[in-house]
């Protein structure tokens, strides 16, 4: 039985980790989308996202069998609950990638604006948060984990940036507020996926610690 | 060795507690606190101790030539060591029930069976013997199911049935302590689960001991866990922590059933 429960517990680790690789990549193409105006690829983000769904729904189900079937305790349990809730997270960047690409389907339809806005950046932060979130639980880096906490601080600073200079962009032009809203909508959408990857990265702390790190003091 | 401290009431405390079957030693150093009016679990594999453990409660190993206790179990609020030689086993017994892995009614009537101990003392008070049997019933959740058949034979009930009639014997006495040595081993899901929800409502009155082989169950029903290993101790701790967090690498492997 102790095989056949280790057998499960590794094939659920190999789907969650191959979700966090899909969604990643629907991620780094809806950035893509974004950056070079490609409405295409865009439209390609939004029409993909139900493979991340029904995977989601997959994991989540098969993390039910185990429950019911072997009702796992100690780092096995964690295990479990952590792969619950990363796979909830995960799906919910996929959400977010969905929301950045329909951002994009509105910032091309106007011309390009210049606006001090260092989308660039701040994803390389973010996709940095989320591949070392996802690197944490495969490598239990306990300490890569708490980097990625620690990072979401850098990615709220951008963010409340950005506010500040569309904040001031639409009131010195405000026939493009359409375009300027959604391009702040996409900042804040970065900022939900740095939340997300802190979420993962918290949940391996909890997995590996035994001890919930959420809302206190790193 | 690691000293075990614990934020309640104590009901007794296993002080450097070793047991010996003849040159065999077989508990070596057991110190727990057992917290009074809670259900304490002792878990590990086949051959660890635990219910070796368990009987020196009540000196059951005094029956056979050659064991041998050393260090104390104290009861409160006496403070007396009940393994000392110069404590009567008998006395021992009286405060501290047991509950056998399988049913073990006498074969004698349902009432007989359950004043059975207040009878070797002597109590023969008609009425009082009515009050306990129908007190002792009812604490363990078996006085409706026989109420009109307390003279038929205890054999004649099912097995769930009989082990509760054992808990009620036990219960008759007025124990401070009981003890449980796998009490449902031997039953199904059902009469098991109400076995458990017993357990859960009799730690209102009584401080309870229970070996389990089923980690569940020692999940469900304990509020401290002690992990045992080769005769020794290995973790003791909130039940909560020991199935979410051990602290021992060898407890998470026993527990999640990777040996044992």
């Amino acid at each position: 039985m102790t095989k056949r429960f280790q057998k499960e517990m590794s094939i659920l680790h190999e789907k969650l980790l191959s979700l966090g690789i899909l969604v990643e990549s629907r991620l780094k193409q809806a950035m893509k989308a974004l950056q070079t105006r490609d409405l295409v690829l865009a439209r390609m983000v939004i029409d993909s996202d139900v493979d991340i769904d029904t995977t989601e729904v997959e994991i989540e189900e098969d993390c039910l069998k185990i429950l019911a079937l072997y009702q796992p305790v100690a780092e096995d349990l964690r295990f479990l609950i952590a792969t619950i809730k990363i796979n909830s997270d995960l799906e919910r960047v996929g959400d977010e990638a969905v929301n950045i690409a329909e951002r994009c389907l509105v910032i091309l339809k106007y011309p390009a604006l210049y606006l001090d806005v260092d989308f660039d950046g701040m994803f390389t932060i973010v996709d940095k948060m989320l591949r070392s979130s996802l690197d944490s639980l495969v490598y239990r880096d306990i300490d890569l984990a708490y980097k990625v906490c620690l990072m979401d601080d850098t990615v709220d600073a951008l963010h409340n940036k950005n506010y500040d200079v569309i904040k001031d962009a639409l009131n010195s032009c405000k026939h493009r507020a359409g375009l300027l809203l959604n391009t702040f909508m996409v900042s804040r959408h970065l900022e939900r996926i740095a939340d997300h990857a802190t979420n993962i990265a918290e949940e391996v702390i909890h997995l590996l610690e035994g001890e919930i790190p959420r809302h206190r003091k790193l | 060795m690691v000293e075990y401290s614990i934020q309640e009431n104590l009901k007794a405390e296993v002080k450097n507690l070793d047991f010996f079957y003849g040159k065999n030693h077989v508990l070596k150093n057991i110190n727990i606190p057992i917290a009074d009016k809670k259900v304490t679990a002792l878990i590990g594999p086949s051959g660890c101790g635990k219910t070796t453990f368990l009987r020196c409660f009540n000196r059951m190993h005094d029956l056979y030539p050659g064991n041998r206790y050393e260090g104390e179990i104290i009861i409160y609020p006496e403070g007396i060591n009940i393994v000392s030689q110069s404590v009567d086993p008998i006395l021992v017994r009286m405060k501290i029930g047991m509950v056998f892995q399988k049913p073990n009614p006498f074969p004698k009537s349902v009432y007989e069976n359950v004043v059975f101990g207040l009878r070797i003392r002597g109590n023969h008070n008609r009425k009082y013997l009515d009050e306990v049997v129908e007190r002792s019933l009812m604490s363990a959740a078996l006085w409706d199911e026989v109420k009109d058949r307390l003279h038929k034979p205890a054999y004649d009930l099912s097995g769930g049935q009989q082990q509760r009639l054992c808990i009620a014997r036990a219960l008759a006495t007025n124990p401070e302590i009981l003890l449980f040595d796998e009490p449902t081993s031997a039953l199904d899901p059902i009469a098991t689960s109400k076995i458990e929800e017993l357990i859960d409502s009799l730690k209102k009155e009584v401080t309870i001991i229970i070996v389990t082989h089923n980690m569940q169950q020692a999940a469900r029903v304990s509020d401290y866990t002690a992990f045992m290993y080769l005769g020794t101790l290995v973790e003791f701790c909130k039940t909560e922590k020991m199935f979410t967090n051990p602290s021992q690498k060898l407890t998470e492997e026993y527990i999640s059933g990777r040996f044992g």
